[in-house]
């Protein structure tokens, strides 16, 4: 393998790891079943007693 | 809360670690190959009597004891100011002194070159780091509903953050440094700092994990990530050999563009990490809590955090552009530190956005407009940075003063506006008082800083863009048109306005210590507090 090679499938893998984690963050973060549980924590700084 | 001295087994393992403490740096300074270090050892040896026998006397168990451990948090405040003014008077004086080199007196210990690392030292790792570890140890314990852990490790995370302060900054005037920026300090300082922050990053886990609400704050999460991210920062690049375990000297672990690779992905996460997720952590509690508004989007926060997180890690090499560094790592960190552009503008909107329906109180609330101006200048600041971290404009910016405009209004602007708000909206919180001592005090340190940051900026974009294009003109004939002489002689009115304009924001943090001083001994107690207990100065 020379360098071109190892630069493009490394350059590939990195890419499609970070696009993967941030759909993972997208889907987590806008997931309707989660509104609720966030809706209450953008509350935590006022609810504190 | 137990108030039974040494004898918990935190205070019984906190005393057989100082006893060895003593004996090992005793017997160093005895032994040691140069001055320096010698000085360092007795000091720690003293540091370390001192705390034994405070622990002996039970110090570390007669502060607050309400529901929430705020001594530790008073003293961080405390110090965060007295290091922040120290900081600041240095970093004037050397702006005057580049303006006047006579003021540097011949003197090894006054030239630019040593009171510099005092200076960034100071406001960064002291003020900010002061601050950080205060402020995070409070919004831990508010937003989890739980006392912090531990009774002698919160203060020994104190006293021993600002040990390591006193031997970086009394370390640097004498002339022991490793030559890393914004790392200066050398191996056995490291150590210490390295003891320290795991001791931090246990208690702050600690409370995390023992809270009693089931969703972990976002603020906390970047406090978090500050915490493990320096500690990995820290490790790796200080790797280092010393030349003897009796003296300061050590040699870098590795050696040229490695080197140089090393300590630009330790700077730029310093940046990072330091400077801008601990203290966007800040704004997701402090904004809301006095503008007394919900975040503005939760999800936002969390798509901002992640996403914050995993580019900056990748942004380093803009410092080394068109140097030894490959050419396909330079476009590695200039295109990440282009992206960074999303999350950095998705979190100051968040923090902006949060004021919607509270706009109002902007006119009369001075402290929420310290908060507020931060977040503008965050935003100025990290739009300019990936601008200046496109190859073509950082062939312009490099080696400038625009670089150093650039990085005062990201310190100034965010970090200290943003720590200025959180500390008036602490001590009287803290100290259990209804309210500051004058809020026209802090109105006029908001304006005095303000301006003082502008004319700041200002003077050094117009100084760094001309000392740019002087070093590039070239004249009919091939020639270099100016000599580096004259272009630092150009040079020399910006410098003034610049010392000016330091001059301006050291008047406003003077203020500022009058106000908190104030506020403790004669304003108004709070009505539902019943008694808020000083904080033990061991």
């Amino acid at each position: 393998m020379n360098y071109e090679e190892v630069a493009s499938i490394s350059g590939t893998i990195g890419l499609i790891m970070f696009m993967s984690m941030f759909f993972v963050v997208l889907a987590y973060a806008l997931w309707p079943r989660n509104k609720a549980k966030f809706d209450k924590a953008a509350r935590a700084p006022l609810d504190e007693e | 809360m137990n108030r039974g001295g040494i004898t918990t087994s935190g205070g019984i393992f906190t005393a057989l670690v100082l006893i060895t403490g003593i004996l090992l740096t005793g017997y160093a300074g005895m032994n040691a190959l140069d001055v320096a270090f010698g000085f360092h050892m007795y000091l720690m040896a003293a540091a370390a009597i001192l705390g034994l026998i405070a622990l002996l006397m039970g110090r570390p168990y007669t502060g607050d004891a309400g529901k929430y451990n705020y001594g530790v948090v008073k003293a961080f405040v405390i110090a965060s100011i007295f290091w922040g003014v120290t900081g600041f008077i240095v970093g004037d004086y050397i702006a005057w002194e580049l303006a006047f080199p006579f003021l540097n007196w011949d003197l090894p210990w006054t030239n630019v070159g040593r009171l510099r690392p005092l200076h960034t030292s100071a406001v960064i790792f002291a003020f900010g780091g002061n601050i950080l570890l205060g402020s995070s140890f409070y919004v831990v314990q508010r937003t989890c509903h739980i006392r912090l852990v531990g009774n002698v490790a919160p203060w020994f995370v104190f006293w021993g953050y600002n040990l390591f302060i006193v031997l970086a900054g009394t370390g640097y005037l004498l002339g022991v440094t490793q030559s890393h920026e914004y790392a200066e300090p050398e191996w056995y300082v490291d150590i210490w700092l390295t003891i320290v922050w795991v001791v931090y990053l246990l208690i702050f886990m600690g409370t995390l994990m023992k809270r009693r609400v089931s969703h972990i704050y976002v603020a906390n999460w970047f406090y978090l990530a500050f915490i493990i991210t320096i500690a990995v920062l820290h490790l790796i690049h200080n790797l280092a050999i010393p030349v003897s375990f009796l003296g300061s000297k050590s040699y870098s672990f590795q050696a040229g563009v490695q080197d140089a690779m090393t300590q630009w992905w330790y700077g730029h996460n310093a940046v990072g990490f330091f400077l801008t997720a601990a203290f966007l952590a800040m704004m997701y509690y402090f904004v809301p809590k006095r503008a007394e508004r919900p975040v503005y989007s939760y999800r936002l926060s969390i798509i901002h955090f992640w996403s914050l997180i995993f580019l900056y890690m990748w942004a380093g090499p803009h410092h080394l552009h068109y140097t030894a560094l490959p050419d396909w790592t330079q476009s590695l960190g200039m295109t990440f530190s282009i992206i960074l552009w999303m999350p950095s503008w998705g979190g100051m909107i968040n923090g902006l956005m949060t004021l919607s329906g509270a706009w109002d109180k902007l006119r009369t609330d001075p402290v929420l407009r310290m908060l507020v101006v931060s977040i503008a200048f965050y935003g100025m600041s990290t739009f300019e940075g990936p601008m200046m971290a496109i190859k073509a404009v950082n062939a312009l910016s490099h080696y400038t003063d625009w670089t150093v405009g650039h990085v005062h209004s990201g310190a100034m602007g965010w970090v200290g506006m943003v720590s200025f708000g959180v500390i008036y909206c602490l001590v009287p919180w803290l100290w259990g008082k209804e309210r500051l001592y004058s809020m026209a005090l802090v109105s006029w340190h908001f304006w005095l800083s303000t301006v003082g940051i502008l004319l700041y900026i200002t003077s050094m974009w117009v100084s760094g863009i001309l000392q740019g294009l002087m070093w590039r003109a070239y004249d009919n004939l091939g020639f270099l048109e100016y000599s580096f002489v004259e272009t630092v002689e150009a040079m020399h009115p910006f410098y003034v306005i610049r010392a000016m304009g330091g001059l301006f924001f050291v008047l406003g943090s003077l203020i500022m210590v009058y106000n908190v001083v104030m506020t403790i001994r004669v304003a108004p107690r709070e009505e539902t507090h019943s008694s808020a207990v000083l904080a033990p100065a061991e």
